[in-house]
């Protein structure tokens, strides 16, 4: 079987992660090349109390523009965008983004679920939505509505996660299209940046 | 346009609540707003907001609890103590030059962020001579701001946020403890002034030295921000303070110009001197 790719009509990649997403999420960002044409969302679940060196953290392995999440900012494609500490991160029309401090959401705040759904909301079959390892099922029912609303799914598979209940939880209830390792999950999100002609999976599912 | 049924429903609800009510959400940020309309539903056994829309109209003991939903907001004491350490290091020392101060809490919800105000001006030797007003859309949410009672449970994470915040005095000093409930103390009452204002249809009321408008703006698309900020900057005297939340940015506001960077760390802007 060949590698899986992502159609070419993704725009925008939500990702979510608790514990042991630091390692995760730095393993895919590392692998995004500077041409990466969608936006991408990050939610990482950790301490209220710790302030935000995240950015400049994954900014270190990543060759896109790696920044924390202002509101009201419009969203560019090719940027990175991560949720502030004790702040839910949204996607709002425009698209530009969004933050709340409403009340957490299965104790999180930011929370997996609120971004995955206001994307989806927002960006409908252009969006995917990645879970990967963590201890709750945040993200689960965001998945859902990523389904939903027409666009793809994509989970680390529980097997080779660090903590695998959040993944399994999303794979529980949202037959997620791609369930992979974080280096086939690397790769399906390296597909986007190939040339066209380079990968005939995205051009049969046109 | 609208075109999916959702959003067609979400803008005739808050037009209808609008008419009905004259609370104005027009100009409320989408995807928050969408969230809490949902939640909302559920709560109401609503299957879509066409129905929680008929039962807001014609049953108006619904329309409080729906406002909560869409309005109160959670906060804590020193919430973000960084930025109360700020404003103690920072903006006292310019405040104490004026024989007498006033102050506005825009949007003050449940009343966290008033009592961290006048605890601090207190410790400052500032309060007596402050006149706080603390303002929200939600007078039930001003009730219980006015009351200044918060569950037990919650004053640990007050003090040490307290203490973060460069607190000279124990927390303990200014609230009494009973039956699960702490009740802050009435002293401090006495210079806040609590009042119904929306910043989305009210005007400015009174010269301001500080506007402290915390995680409120988040909740409004650009044109009401706008609204807001515009408030602020004519409420504001000359070299006024404004504050906002730790996230919040004054930098797509068409009032940019009119503020400078004054601890930009902690979100503290100085209107400007313009003629």
């Amino acid at each position: 079987m060949s590698a899986p790719a992502l159609p070419r009509h993704i725009t925008a990649v939500a990702m979510g992660a608790s514990a042991g997403g630091v390692d995760a999420l730095g393993q895919l960002l590392a692998a995004l090349p500077r041409e990466f044409p969608a936006a991408v969302f990050i939610v990482l679940h950790m301490s209220r109390e710790r302030p935000s060196l995240l950015a400049d953290l994954f900014q270190a392995r990543c060759a896109l523009p790696v920044r924390e999440a202002t509101d009201k900012e419009p969203v560019q494609a090719g940027c990175v965008y991560l949720a502030p500490p004790d702040y839910h991160l949204l996607v709002d029309a425009g698209p530009q983004l969004a933050l709340s401090v409403d009340e957490p959401v299965q104790y999180s705040r930011p929370s997996i679920d609120v971004l995955f759904e206001t994307a989806a909301d927002e960006y409908g079959e252009r969006l995917l939505g990645i879970v990967l390892t963590g201890g709750n099922d945040d993200g689960a029912r965001g998945l859902v509505a990523i389904r939903a609303a027409g666009g793809l799914g994509a989970v680390q598979d529980p097997a080779t996660a660090m903590v695998p209940a959040m993944p399994s939880a999303a794979l529980g209830i949202a037959s997620p299209e791609y369930v992979l390792s974080l280096d086939g999950l690397a790769a399906l999100l390296r597909s986007l940046a190939a040339p066209a002609s380079a990968s005939p999976a995205a051009e049969r599912l046109r | 346009m609208p075109h999916r049924n959702f959003d067609i429903e979400l803008q005739l609800l808050v037009d209808a609540i609008y008419l009905k009510y004259h609370y104005d959400f027009r100009g409320y940020a989408q995807a928050s707003l969408k969230r809490r309309l949902t939640t909302a539903m559920s709560r109401f056994d609503c299957s879509t907001l066409s129905q929680l829309q008929d039962r807001v109209l014609h049953d108006p003991s619904v329309f409080q609890p729906l406002l909560d939903y869409l309005t109160v907001q959670v906060s804590d004491l020193f919430r973000d103590p960084a930025y109360f350490l700020a404003l103690r290091e920072k903006v006292v020392p310019l405040l104490r030059t004026y024989p007498s101060l006033r102050l506005w809490v825009a949007g003050c919800s449940t009343g966290e962020e008033v009592y961290s105000l006048a605890i601090l001006l207190r410790e400052e030797g500032l309060l007596d001579r402050s006149l706080i007003y603390a303002t929200d859309i939600n007078t039930q949410a001003l009730q219980m701001a006015q009351a200044g009672v918060y569950d037990i449970d919650r004053l640990p994470g007050f003090t040490e946020n307290h203490r973060r915040a460069g607190g000279r005095t124990s927390l303990s000093d200014y609230y009494s403890a009973a039956y699960g409930k702490a009740v802050f103390d009435k002293s401090l009452r006495k210079q806040i002034v609590f009042s119904d204002h929306s910043l989305a249809t009210d005007s400015v009321f009174a010269e301001m030295h500080l506007v402290s408008c915390r995680n409120v703006l988040i909740y409004f698309n650009r044109d009401l921000q706008d609204r807001a900020v515009g408030l602020f900057r004519e409420a504001l005297c000359r070299k006024g303070f404004l504050g906002i939340g730790a996230k919040e940015s004054l930098r797509f506001s068409s009032h940019a110009e009119a503020f400078a960077d004054y601890a930009l760390a902690d979100r503290i802007y100085q209107k400007k001197d313009l003629p």
